[in-house]
């Protein structure tokens, strides 16, 4: 059994005196890809805000490789390797795929201010690898012969795969997908599946995902957390979602 | 058609409303009476043909604004054309032949107008830095001129008091600068848009009237005045040096021309732009340009990457405000005099305008977009009393023709390794 890599434990969220997310619990394993669903305002993006930094959780505790995070500024849990897309897609728009990615890699830059005035031989060559590591994951999602489009002009499923290569020039350790599959059609979700299993097999990226498609995810995740109304509802193997009938009851309604 | 006769009566008598006190009343003073009288019947019949006018330009409204579709269309810039000019590639060549001619043309200038190239060369600078701030990093800064000030009398000051020169002065002003636009940026952190530019607007304001009572050391509102020009080398421009320097003409044996130090301070201002060019040009290929960028078009994502929007945006006021303070001290070594009456928010305003008129973040615009408007102004001084209205009108007739500035930015197109 692989090592666990994130744990999540009592996680509470309160707004007021609304409480979005209730004593949340969440393990993951290395390599394995974990999805989040629940009905519509479950609280699953809430869940996804607090681990990723853009809500200071008010209850409970994230564990990354057993060192706390919970409370850290959203650049800094980036920094250590957990890296999201959003619900609708947030690129730069009016800015080129490649340079999109650019950004994204300025961790392995050379950031020197008078290295990239003078364009040293070092700032040259840490410019050229950021180049061809956006290149090959631009090929990666088939994004090649658009590099050079601003990212706003394209179709609505390319520009979710770019949120996801872009995600990838971090070299990031979990990889957390907000409702990938949400717009794209049969094909394009069958792609994003294959994607999905590169980034795991290939990348060694582990992968925690919000999803309604239920195909998809029953089809690639190792384990489901289901969530309703902020508490935890039930959490198991795919099979054992499926034939759970609280979750059938919290999706369809009593019968 | 009664609809438009009568909007058309309103816009006629809103013509009188607003002609008639401003244009048709004269103040006069007599003994110590101020008395209002009417003016001339000219002006009053220009008031009226005017408002004739108005009249029938609403009454014929759909008319005319149907002869206006049909006619061949305005100078508007041919995509292609457009698209040709606002290559990365094109705009390269462009700067370099402009360089070409900024270096050759004062010799066979005249002062004056050497002279207002320099004023000129001196808003490119201040314009290339608020491009950074505003136009990349898309934090709308209207106290942009603070650090202009901070930069002038850096120089000002450490000249008058200390005697230091323009060469050692000119890096500390960008540092000093630099330092304000640092410790500024701070208190503005968390905001963004209208709320980050009133609150920049209160920082100029804030710093002019801080030298302005400052008198014991600022000279208060008559500022400080004989500073030193720059020299070249150690060589004074002036008729007779001071003891214990030389002067240009006599070292390279020439007949004493005060034009030869407007020549040479225009050369000093190129020198500077050039490099503000050079170093703005190279900072948006380097990740921390990218990174403005990124965080003008989304704040939330580049935290999601990794990006610390903190350290972005500091980094954008500081060297933003570092420009500003090159400029503000060649400011000062030009003028030989500042006051803080330089630094009011029109200088703000118009340093924007620059950024907003040449298309934001693009350097070729607003290169151009300073020379028309510091030219304009001067080219017509005959008409100095309606300089506002014609700034005014420039700036609507942009909105409506090119939105997004005479020189758009464009992408950088980047090759990739087949």
């Amino acid at each position: 059994m692989s090592r666990e890599i994130l744990k999540v434990e009592n996680l509470s969220m309160r707004f007021g005196g609304l409480l979005a997310v209730n004593n949340v619990a969440l393990t993951v394993k290395e390599k394995q890809v974990v999805a989040l669903i629940g009905p519509n305002g479950a609280g699953k993006t809430t869940v996804f805000n607090c681990l990723t930094g853009f809500y200071q959780p008010t209850g409970g505790s994230i564990l990354l490789d057993g060192e706390p995070i919970q409370g850290l500024p959203g650049h800094k849990i980036a920094l250590k390797g957990v890296v999201r897309t959003f619900q609708n897609v947030r690129l730069f728009k009016d800015m080129t795929a490649i340079e999109n990615l650019l950004i994204a890699q300025h961790r392995h830059l050379n950031t020197n201010f008078f290295a990239g005035l003078f364009k040293t031989p070092s700032f040259r060559k840490s410019e050229r690898e950021a180049m061809e590591y956006a290149e090959y994951w631009l090929d990666k999602v088939n994004l090649k012969e658009f590099a050079n489009r601003t990212a706003g002009t394209l179709a609505y499923g390319q520009q979710r795969r770019l949120e996801i290569a872009r995600c990838m020039m971090t070299r990031p350790r979990i990889l957390m997908l907000d409702e990938p599959a949400a717009g794209l059609n049969p094909k394009e979700t069958e792609d994003l599946k294959a994607l999905i299993g590169v980034l795991r097999e290939e990348h060694n990226v582990t992968v925690l995902l919000i999803e309604h498609d239920m195909k998809l995810v029953m089809s690639i995740s190792d384990h489901i957390v289901v969530i309703n109304q902020g508490t935890p509802l039930a959490d198991g193997t795919p099979e054992q979602i499926r034939d759970n009938p609280e979750v059938i009851k919290a999706y369809l309604g009593e019968a | 058609m009664t609809r438009h006769l009568k909007s058309a009566l309103f816009s006629a008598l809103l013509v009188w409303a607003v002609a008639y006190p401003v244009l048709g009343l004269k103040l006069t003073i007599v003994g110590i009476n101020l008395e209002v009288h009417g003016t001339s019947p000219t002006i009053l019949a220009v008031i009226a043909i005017c408002s004739v006018l108005m009249f029938l330009r609403v009454l014929f409204s759909t008319q005319i604004s149907a002869a206006w579709k049909s006619s061949p269309s305005l100078p508007v810039i041919p995509a292609k054309a457009s698209h040709f000019l606002t290559l990365p590639t094109t705009q390269r060549w462009i700067i370099l032949a402009l360089i070409v001619v900024a270096l050759i043309w004062p010799f066979f200038g005249s002062r004056g107008a050497v002279d207002i190239a320099t004023l000129i060369l001196i808003y490119v600078m201040l314009g290339l830095g608020l491009n950074i701030v505003v136009g990349l990093a898309g934090l709308l800064d209207l106290g942009y001129v603070g650090f202009y000030a901070v930069g002038a009398y850096s120089y000002a000051l450490l000249s008058h008091y200390y005697g230091l020169s323009f060469w050692i002065c000119l890096p500390i002003a960008g540092l000093m600068a630099a330092t304000f636009g640092f410790l500024l940026g701070f208190p503005v952190l968390r905001l963004r848009g209208d709320y980050l530019a009133i609150v920049t607007l209160g920082f100029g304001e804030i710093i002019r009237l801080f030298l302005r009572n400052l008198t014991d050391i600022t000279g208060g509102p008559n500022g400080i005045s004989n500073i030193e020009k720059p020299t070249f080398f150690g060589l004074t421009f002036e008729r007779k040096a001071a003891e214990g320097l030389q002067t240009f003409h006599e070292y390279f044996g020439l007949e004493y021309n005060s034009i030869n130090k407007v020549i040479f301070l225009y050369l000093v201002a190129l020198l500077l732009a050039l490099a503000a060019l050079f170093v703005i040009n190279r900072l948006l290929r380097m990740p921390i340009g990218r990174a403005w960028e990124a965080l003008r078009e989304d704040e939330i994502a580049c935290r999601a990457l990794g990006l610390n929007p903190t350290v972005i945006k500091l980094s954008a006021f500081t060297l933003g405000a570092a420009f500003a303070g090159f400029a503000g001290s060649f400011f000062a070594a030009r003028q030989g005099l500042v006051t803080p009456e330089s630094f009011t928010f029109i200088e703000s305003a118009i340093i924007l305008a620059i950024v907003v008129l040449g298309g934001m973040g693009s350097q070729l615009g607003v290169i151009l977009a300073a020379v028309v408007m510091i030219l304009l102004p001067e080219m017509m001084r005959e008409f100095s009393e309606y300089r506002m209205l014609m700034f005014g009108a420039l700036m609507v007739l942009m909105m409506i023709w090119r939105p997004q500035g005479l020189l758009p930015m464009q992408r950088p197109h980047m090759e990739l390794r087949k």
